[in-house]
């Protein structure tokens, strides 16, 4: 029993993602994991620099530290489910070392492997995420209370002050949108929403 | 078998020095890595080198995100792994092919020429095959002197062509592992 975790409120993925997108007016980068964490993300309104990671579980946080690392003046957002964090907590301990200082990781915590049926993950019982981040050494990190304080702890600037985790306790209802598949364009897009894509003769 | 090249003391150390001199000529910024006693010189020259970040990283699965961050904002990346560490990569490696990162994955090998514990031979056996399986080009190295060009030209085939290149560094080069206290 997991009786240390905060009362936190069960929230609406999709409610906070807008509220997320909304808040981003400094060109951030945000990196969707699988599944209806992407969902949600493009549902709240495609920006050129969201990458929308469709492949394997896991690969959310990785795949923004290193746009992190590269671009670290910019804010970069990993959006990560909890049984795709759960599958590679141990990026957690490499970020923590790292310690990029414009990385921000939120965690969407419904206790279950959603897609598949719905079975319970490891964070339905015993395991508490802002717990095994602060003990990796990500010591700013959160459970989020409720919608307010969610807005509030998204009030900054997101190329500052992290690494950061918030982790947010959602509830079952499926993701809103339906994310395009392509990888090629999605990666086109989001390296020209970052302006890192090769300029060219076929841009005119 | 043939018998092994014989490497002189100069030249074993040499060879990590030209592929860190194809990473600053390439313009290498993240190399991300599993430690193995093979690449110890070339992370540690990595570790020293002010235009790259080194990031020791807790499985090589971590380093395929990396590499694909690390191009998605407009860097390049290496990865240094053993081979066992290509099978922990294989669901991962679908990012890297789907996207057209262009990525150079060192491996050191395990589980060949002289390897003395077996255990590490199932992997070894079939790294270079599965990495072509994940749409990798793959090229061996088993001579000190070959390093540079090879991991040279492994380089500019990635980064210029969009492609996903393997380098294997044989257990002929490195040296027959030995048991360290």
């Amino acid at each position: 029993m997991s009786s240390k975790r905060p009362l936190t409120k069960t929230m609406s993925r999709t409610a906070l993602t807008r509220t997320l997108v909304q808040k981003l007016k400094r060109d951030e980068a945000v990196i969707g994991g699988i599944g209806n964490t992407n969902f949600d993300l493009f549902a709240a309104g495609h920006r050129p620099q969201n990458f929308y990671m469709l492949g394997s579980m896991g690969l959310a946080c990785p795949i923004a530290l290193g746009v992190a690392l590269a671009q670290p003046d910019r804010g970069v957002i990993a959006l990560e489910g909890d049984g795709s964090i759960l599958m590679g907590l141990g990026c957690l301990a490499t970020i923590a070392n790292l310690k990029p200082r414009n990385l921000t990781i939120i965690i969407w915590d419904n206790a279950l492997y959603q897609i598949t049926g719905k079975q319970p993950t490891a964070t339905s019982a015993a395991t508490d995420i802002v717990a095994v981040a602060r003990g990796v050494g990500i010591a700013t990190s959160e459970w989020v209370r409720d919608e307010a304080h969610f807005e509030k702890l998204i009030d900054r600037r997101f190329d500052e002050g992290g690494p950061a985790l918030l982790a947010v306790k959602i509830d079952d209802a499926p993701g809103q949108g339906q994310t395009p598949r392509d990888p090629a364009l999605i990666r086109n897009r989001f390296m020209k929403g970052l302006g890192a894509a090769r300029a060219g003769a076929l841009d005119a | 078998m043939h018998s092994p090249t014989p490497i002189d003391a100069d030249r074993r150390t040499a060879w990590p020095d030209a592929i860190h001199a194809q990473f600053r000529r390439v313009g290498i910024r993240q190399v991300g890595y599993v430690p193995d006693a093979g690449h110890s010189r070339l992370i540690a020259l990595c570790q020293n080198d002010p235009n790259i970040i080194d990031v020791v990283l807790t499985t090589e699965e971590e380093g395929v995100g990396l590499v694909a961050g690390a191009a998605l904002g407009g860097q390049r990346a290496a990865l240094l792994m053993q081979s066992s560490g290509v099978g922990n990569c294989v669901n991962m490696f679908s990012l890297l092919r789907n996207c057209g990162f262009g990525c150079v994955v060192l491996v050191t090998m395990r589980g060949e020429f002289g390897e003395f514990n077996q255990w590490q031979v199932p992997m070894g056996a079939i790294t270079e095959d599965l990495l072509r399986l994940c749409g990798f080009l793959t090229y061996r190295v088993e001579r000190a002197e070959e390093v540079g060009e090879i991991v040279g030209a492994g380089c500019d085939m990635a980064f210029d062509g969009d492609l996903q290149i393997a380098v294997l560094l044989s257990q002929r080069l490195i040296g027959r592992k030995q048991w360290t206290r």
